[in-house]
């Protein structure tokens, strides 16, 4: 790819940019969200045009207009977003725009003996004859990669493939990967987890702001370089963080058992204690219930008989959100655009949501636009969110920037419990390294906060205590002084805390 | 009441059933294949309308029963490229789109009857077709294999729709681009063409179900359906999107019309007192709709426009 530029009204996401991939090789586009990788992969498959620059496939030009091109030329891409057809088979998904032998009928038995074997082929274990929805994160993905193969790729995009899945379950992605490429296929991996890149990678492109950094090999570099390079400024990956001794119980959480959206146990028998300036990190891979956890301290979700919420030893079990608020409970919802904010509103209305009936922004009944103005706008500069104003609408802001509005509107309540759920998903490292020192900041000043993320660095780099989900269970929880990474791989993977602790 | 219970009441009750039930199962496959590709149209009832004037107009001027359900089956393909360019090549959000079918088929059918017609004259009906053999099964042959060749065909869609949807390539691809069109569309299926044909085929289907309406009543009136294509559409959900749950759907409804007439042909309710009576088959849907439909869910992608950003 030559010279590729393309520009989105207000900003240029690809400004000029060369790169390459050889055949036989694993090439990693690394940068921060937005700094262009999606949307120069998503040119080479047909689903932008570029407005500038050109496209050589084995040195002939190549015009791709459409993902069907692209999928004719033998490229295949596997999306962030899983591509997958939830209420249909696999075999039902894999052959989904592929031509049948029996047009115009489905060969649906044909294609499930060629899933099979290349299933067989490439260590990919999936049964072609159950409906996707049925199927975990990992064995989707899987399906994702067969889908490819199934379409004879010889250049694969993957779209941040790793972010759903366990820190064991990405060593087997990287063993099917490494031996795709070599077996001559070329792969597109992009990702901003540097400690991935550095192991998978043959060479590094690193994108800022639309434009290529560097090309690098791993052995050149390291992974704060990486980080430098992708930031544009030194970067201290991880945070300082003084030992504390914690306080007092703040959050109790005991026996709690809670449903799911499909009326499933996801939550079974949890007890957990958090004490004021203490960090308790809640690792697991997405979907064991911690999202579901998280709800039900917050009083979002209904929680089984017998289970007991305790906020600063009062028990709010049966209380709602707004008496959970009172008795100084903050929630960073894991989902900011669905119930962490309302993206239609502006900053300043966003930053008012909590407190929006209180004394202090009414007078007889209305708001009082005067006291609101003074206190968004000081929030906005305390928490350094970027925005042009308070008035700006909240959906024009970057995802790290949305998640300061909130930390800020949550912080400023000044929590006893802080509940903060993947706070930095999405978020570029420089707010990133800004939200990890604020909840330091916070634990300092002895807010027990239970932090929930799927970001096992981020558990590791942050927790006092870390405890480990699986299936609704608390596996384990150690004391991050005692935690290897490895051993926490394998807790989240259900190995029992014991027997992690022994392996190697 | 002891009158109804007599087996020649019942039977003819059924057969009337099966015969109210044609142009809702016609009207509800079609719009099935439509939901599936995740477009709701909610101007069946306007198509119909449209297709049952012209198929009563032609039938009224050549006698010709056959070039009127083909003309009925022509205004529906001609509706259904009117809606398909205002939702999948303008994008336009479909709700408003189907209420604005639906308002332009019901003026326009009234409008044209006005100016061509003025006061309703009787016209030649679909002859009743006796199936060798099985109409001489006692009671039932008459009820099931004495009908006109419109509500045979309609059966015959049952399947025919299932296959389509279950067994062919056209029907995955339908069903990919009304559950996740992204999906769909980054393995090359084209959402547009998908869901454009889609609405051919429903909106066809709306047209038959007009003309077989008209053709089964003989006679034609301003507003003459009253509804049923909304209906229509609430069977499709009744049904779960399933061919064979919108069948039972539109004979429970048919059968539960029929029963109405019959009750009020025999005196058991007055026929003065019809409107709480007419409402019965409404109330059975509802209800219905509330046990029944809460279980399924509806094609994820349904009402959603499809584009890349």
């Amino acid at each position: 790819m030559n010279g590729i530029t393309k520009a989105f009204p207000g900003v240029v996401a690809n400004d000029s940019i060369d790169f390459d991939v050889r055949y036989g090789e694993v090439h990693t586009l690394l940068g921060e969200n937005g700094a262009g990788k999606s949307t120069l992969v998503k040119i080479l498959f047909g689903l932008y045009q570029s407005d500038e620059g050109s496209i050589r496939l084995r040195n002939d030009p190549m015009e791709i207009t459409a993902p069907a091109e692209a999928i004719s030329a033998r490229i295949g891409m596997i999306h962030q977003h899983f591509m997958l057809v939830p209420t249909l088979t696999v075999a039902e998904n894999v052959a989904l725009g592929t031509a049948s032998t029996r047009r115009p009928f489905t060969d649906l038995d044909l294609v499930s003996e060629r899933v099979a074997d290349i299933s067989r082929q490439h260590g990919l274990a999936v049964d072609p004859s159950v409906e996707v929805r049925r199927l975990a994160v990992g064995e989707r993905q899987r399906v994702e990669i067969v889908k490819a193969l199934y379409r004879d790729v010889e250049l694969l995009v993957l779209d941040e493939p790793t972010a759903v899945l366990t820190p064991g379950e990405v060593d087997d992605l990287f063993v099917i990967l490494r031996r795709m490429a070599d077996s001559g296929h070329g792969l597109i991996f992009i990702s901003h987890k540097l400690r991935e890149v550095m192991s998978l990678s043959d060479r590094i492109t690193v994108l800022r702001n639309g434009r290529v950094v560097q090309t690098i090999t791993p052995a050149e570099t390291s992974t704060e370089e990486l980080a430098q390079m992708m930031v544009g400024r030194s970067v201290n990956l991880a945070p300082d963080k003084p030992k504390r001794e914690p306080g007092g119980v703040r959050l109790e959480v005991q026996g709690l058992t809670v449903q799911g959206d499909r009326e499933e146990i996801s939550v079974r028998q949890v007890d957990l204690l958090v004490r004021s300036g203490e960090i308790l990190g809640v690792a697991g891979v997405s979907g064991n219930g911690q999202r579901e956890l998280a709800e039900a301290i917050a009083g979002l979700r209904s929680v089984e008989a017998g289970g007991v919420v305790r906020l600063d030893g009062i028990d709010v079990t049966d209380r709602d959100v707004r008496a959970r608020r009172d008795q100084g409970l903050g929630y960073i919802s894991e989902e900011r655009m669905k119930d962490g904010a309302i993206a239609e509103f502006t900053v300043g209305e966003n930053l008012l949501l909590v407190e929006h009936g209180s004394k202090k922004f009414t007078r007889r009944g209305m708001l009082a636009f005067g006291a609101i103005n003074k206190h968004c706008e000081k929030l906005v500069e305390d928490f350094g969110v970027k925005t042009p104003s308070v008035e700006t609408p909240t959906s024009s802001l970057s995802g790290g920037n949305i998640q300061k509005v909130i930390l800020a509107r949550e912080l400023s309540a000044k929590p006893k419990v802080l509940l903060a759920c993947q706070p930095t998903r999405g978020v570029d490292i420089g707010a990133t390294e800004y939200i990890h020192n604020l909840l330091i900041e916070q634990r300092d000043l002895g807010t027990a906060t239970l932090l929930i993320s799927e970001d096992l660095d981020e558990v590791l780099g942050l927790a006092d205590r870390i405890a480990v989900m699986y299936e609704g269970r608390i596996v384990g929880i150690v004391p991050v002084e005692e935690a290897r990474r490895n051993q926490i791989g394998l807790m989240m993977a259900g190995v029992p805390e014991q027997e992690a602790r022994n392996s190697p | 009441m002891s009158d109804f219970f007599t087996l020649s009441v019942l039977v003819a009750t059924a057969a009337s059933g099966i015969r109210l039930a044609t142009p809702y199962l016609l009207a509800s496959l079609g719009e099935t294949v439509g939901q599936r590709s995740g477009v709701l149209n909610l101007g069946v009832d306007g198509v119909m309308l449209l297709s049952a004037f012209f198929s009563y107009w032609v039938v009224l001027k050549t006698g010709n029963l056959w070039l009127a359900v083909l003309v009925g089956v022509a205004v529906g393909l001609v509706m259904g490229l009117l809606y398909g360019f205002i939702t999948v090549v303008l994008n336009a959000t479909q709700g408003i789109s189907g209420i604005g079918i639906y308002i332009f088929g019901l003026g326009l059918s009234d409008l044209l009857f006005r100016r061509q017609v003025g006061t309703p004259k009787p016209v030649r009906r679909l002859p009743d077709v006796d199936i060798p053999v099985l109409s001489d099964i006692p009671h039932l042959g008459p009820a099931l294999f004495q009908r006109n060749l419109l509500t045979y065909l309609a059966f015959l869609l049952i399947p025919t729709t299932m296959f389509l949807l279950g067994r062919t390539t056209f029907g995955l691809n339908i069903r990919s681009v009304g559950e996740n069109p992204s999906a769909a569309d980054s393995l090359g299926v084209s959402v547009r063409r998908t869901r454009f044909a889609a609405i051919l085929i429903a909106n066809s289907m709306a047209g038959l179900a007009g003309a077989a309406l008209v053709l089964q009543l003989g006679i034609f009136q301003p507003n003459l359906t009253q509804g049923m294509g909304f209906i229509a559409v609430a069977l499709v959900y009744f049904g779960a999107w399933r061919p064979i749950g919108v069948m039972c759907g539109a004979l429970l409804y048919g059968l539960v019309n029929a029963t109405v007439l019959q009750w009020k042909a025999l005196g058991i309710i007055p026929v003065n007192g019809s409107d709480l009576a007419a409402m019965a088959p409404a109330v059975l849907t509802i209800l219905a709709l509330v046990v029944l439909a809460r279980r399924v869910s509806a094609p994820a992608a349904l009402t959603r426009p499809f584009s890349r950003h």
